[in-house]
């Protein structure tokens, strides 16, 4: 973080402060604005957040005569808002499938277990949370995918999107560089089609347009659409940090493995994608991060994620009007999630070079 | 060149026999999927085709720029769309560019108060989804503001209420003019700018000009209402019955859009100015230094000029990304292209043409902004001799 500069004993606060904060006038007057913002919106946040902010009230009127902050909404509603219209009493199984996904990514962000073992972990832990939502066997209860919601919601879509879109992504790179014209300009069309146009029109076409494209009768699941558009979405930016990675190797690297006698595909397999890719890793996750956020949108087309469960709940007549309680709430658990992803880019990225120097 | 052998040994036509099965992959899918959607929709009786745009619209859209009315057609409606999506984008880049510059050069301040503060910021604003930000202001306005009733009035004539902002609007028959005189006051303005630069490049001279443009600033305007002779008034909002009339009114919805698009993307504009500026050698701080500059001085008349060229293609990125982020103006109500059109869709069932007038209008607007980088980032790239 940010280390103050000349701060020793012998020189005591006076002269840190004279160091930090006011060291020209400039500084001086920027200092004392931003004390003054802080001295009026700190006390009143506190107040509103804290004091007068009721905790423990039962119904929505008590709630209402409060001056400050209604917290006692979360508690009431919290099962809504993390796992949308689940039913109620077998909330526990979305419950222990958020876990596992988050363990599993922990799990796989370590550099350590980076090995072939993780690609079965990761097929295991798929299958078991596919079978704690779903149900249906095991003396579970069948819950169809309509009926899903809240933060699963939120973690399948973009896990699932950065699994699925990765390779595809890949594939689009290759062929964005590739020196046959037909395949290079199919794929620039894609890629730049779809990162010209908002994220919105790809969910509305997702919801909209694919129903018109199958024979009539075949139906598709609206998450599994939405999870397609995803993908879709995905692989484009994939594809161009990719594009970004393939560019960073030298040549040199290729004509060796040309020397070799290498096919194209053992060429990139062996020797150019796994060096492309570890460049790559610390912008992927920026990916990953965007597509998290992302993935919120999808309450435009009514899927429950964790935003439209949040509005689920704000929607009940009994309890009105606590709408920032509950922004603020799923805002904190995006921050959660994210601050954590970028901390960890940032480490991976020194790692790396630490790496590239020895 | 080589003649091309019929051989699976050469490399040429392996890949032209790759090509042609990739056309005819792509070629039959395609049509297989328009196949599909052209029985799909004679089953369901949707013409196909965009006739259906001289139709009367019929649904009321709370705010224009353009003249419109429920009588008027579809078109007429998709370009109030349209033109609603450019007003917020261009709002959002000049703000957010604006507050991204301060809050980028702050987090490089020495000043451990403002560094802080900028660098909480920057935390806060990127790791939450852009229509969280959106839903929080939208609440905030509608819900914590008074009814148009009790209206707080800040000062004269400024009213918050969860209707929206309420100010005085300029009005009578000297506007045109007064608008006409800041017009040829900007462009005065321009051509001193211009030829002081060729001054410079010829001569080497720096010319002050702030003060020639500030009294061409207060000039023309001033000059152009005296000589047109009309007459120039404040509207003030006033409270009748439920809301107020008269006056400029912002609507909660356009306010909350443009704070969260703002408030959002300056949090990434910041991010580039900052390792934009960390790219430039810190010799070069030292350079402005022993020239005697002072430090605002150097980071505009050296360092900035420099890390422009590291920042352009990202900041015309994160301007793209803006405009297609205005989109999410649906999920608060706001009218803009992608809402319309949505209103559309669902009276008229044309969904195709719909998501292509919406893909259309994006790509446009990608294109042009990506167009005038480039132009820009050729114009400042470093000439090398």
């Amino acid at each position: 973080m940010v280390k103050p500069q000349a701060l020793s004993p012998s020189n005591g606060i006076f002269s840190w402060l004279k160091a930090n904060l006011f060291a020209t006038p400039a500084h001086g007057l920027a200092s004392i604005l931003i004390l003054w913002f802080l001295v009026f919106s700190v006390p009143a946040l506190i107040e509103w957040g804290i004091i007068n902010a009721n905790f423990v009230a039962n119904t929505g009127s008590e709630c209402q005569q409060t001056t400050g902050a209604c917290w006692s909404f979360l508690t009431h509603k919290y099962r809504i808002i993390l796992f949308g219209i689940y039913p109620f009493d077998e909330q526990w199984r979305p419950f222990v499938v958020v876990l596992l996904l988050i363990a599993l990514l922990v799990y796989s962000a370590i550099p350590r277990f980076w090995h072939k073992s993780l690609i079965a972990i990761w097929l295991v832990v798929i299958m078991l949370c596919g079978m704690l939502m779903m149900g249906g066997i095991g003396g579970l209860s069948f819950v169809e995918t309509a009926k899903w919601g809240g933060l699963p919601i939120t973690l399948i879509l973009s896990i699932f999107g950065i699994l699925f879109a990765t390779p595809i992504g890949i594939l689009l790179a290759l062929g964005r560089r590739s020196e046959m014209p037909l395949i290079r300009s199919l794929c620039i069309v894609y890629i730049e089609l779809i990162r010209g146009v908002p994220f919105i029109s790809l969910l509305f076409m997702a919801s909209v347009m694919v129903p018109l494209f199958f024979p009539e009768g075949m139906s598709i699941d609206k998450l599994l659409r939405a999870q397609i558009a995803v993908i879709i979405y995905v692989s484009a930016y994939i594809a161009e940090v990719v594009r970004g990675g393939l560019q960073a190797i030298p040549n040199g690297q290729y004509d060796g493995a040309k020397s070799l006698g290498l096919s194209y595909w053992q060429m990139m397999r062996l020797v150019i994608l796994p060096q492309a890719l570890k460049v790559v890793i610390p912008p992927l996750v920026s990916i990953f991060i965007s597509i998290f956020k992302d993935t919120s949108l999808v309450v435009i087309i009514g899927i429950y994620d964790l935003t439209l469960s949040a509005k689920v709940a704000l929607a009940d007549p009994l309890w009105q009007g606590f709408s920032v309680e509950a922004y603020l709430f799923i805002g904190f658990i995006y921050f959660v999630f994210c601050y954590a992803m970028s901390k960890y880019s940032q480490f991976i990225e020194q790692r790396l070079t630490l790496n590239h120097q020895h | 060149m080589k003649k091309l052998q019929f051989s699976w040994h050469d490399t040429r036509f392996r890949s032209l026999i790759y090509q042609i099965i990739i056309l005819g992959i792509v070629i039959c899918v395609v049509g297989y999927l328009i196949h599909n959607t052209l029985q799909n929709l004679s089953a369901r009786n949707i013409q196909t085709g965009f006739a259906f745009l001289d139709k009367e619209a019929g649904f009321a859209i709370g705010e224009t720029l353009i003249p419109y009315q429920l009588t008027d057609t579809y078109w007429q409606a998709i370009k109030v769309g349209l033109f609603n999506t450019l007003f917020v984008s261009i709002m959002g880049i000049i703000f957010s560019t604006l507050l991204g510059t301060v809050v980028g050069i702050a987090r490089l301040s020495s000043n451990w108060l403002l560094k802080n503060v900028a660098s909480i910021y920057v935390e806060v604003m990127r790791n939450i989804p852009l229509l969280i930000h959106l839903f929080f202001w939208y609440a905030l306005l509608t819900e914590t503001l008074p009814s148009p009733r009790q209206a707080l009035n800040p000062i004269e004539g400024v009213f918050l209420s969860n209707r929206g902002i309420k100010v005085p609007a300029l009005e009578g028959s000297a506007l045109p003019w007064v608008s006409m005189g800041i017009l040829m006051a900007l462009l005065g303005i321009f051509i001193l700018a211009y030829w002081a630069k060729h001054k410079q490049n010829q001569t080497g001279q720096t010319s002050t000009l702030w003060r020639w443009y500030l009294v061409l600033f207060i000039l023309f305007p001033v000059l152009s209402f005296f000589l047109s002779g009309g007459q120039l008034s404040l509207d003030y909002p006033v409270l009748k019955g439920f809301n107020f009339v008269g006056g400029w009114s912002f609507s909660p919805e356009l306010a909350a859009l443009v704070i969260g698009l703002v408030l959002y993307t300056a949090g990434f504009i910041a991010e580039i100015v900052r390792s934009g500026i960390q790219s430039v050698s810190k010799g070069q701080w030292e350079a402005g230094e022993s020239l005697g500059l002072t430090r605002l001085q150097t980071l505009r008349l050296i360092i900035m000029p420099q890390a422009l060229r590291v920042m352009i293609p990202s900041l015309s990125n994160t301007f793209m990304n803006l405009t297609k982020n205005s989109s999410l103006a649906v999920a608060i109500g706001y009218p803009d292209i992608v809402s319309i059109v949505n209103t559309m869709l669902t009276q008229t069932g044309q969904a195709i043409e719909a998501v292509m007038i919406i893909m259309a209008a994006y790509l446009t607007i990608s294109l042009s902004i990506a167009l005038l980088m480039t132009w820009y980032n050729k114009k400042m790239a470093l000439v090398e001799r």
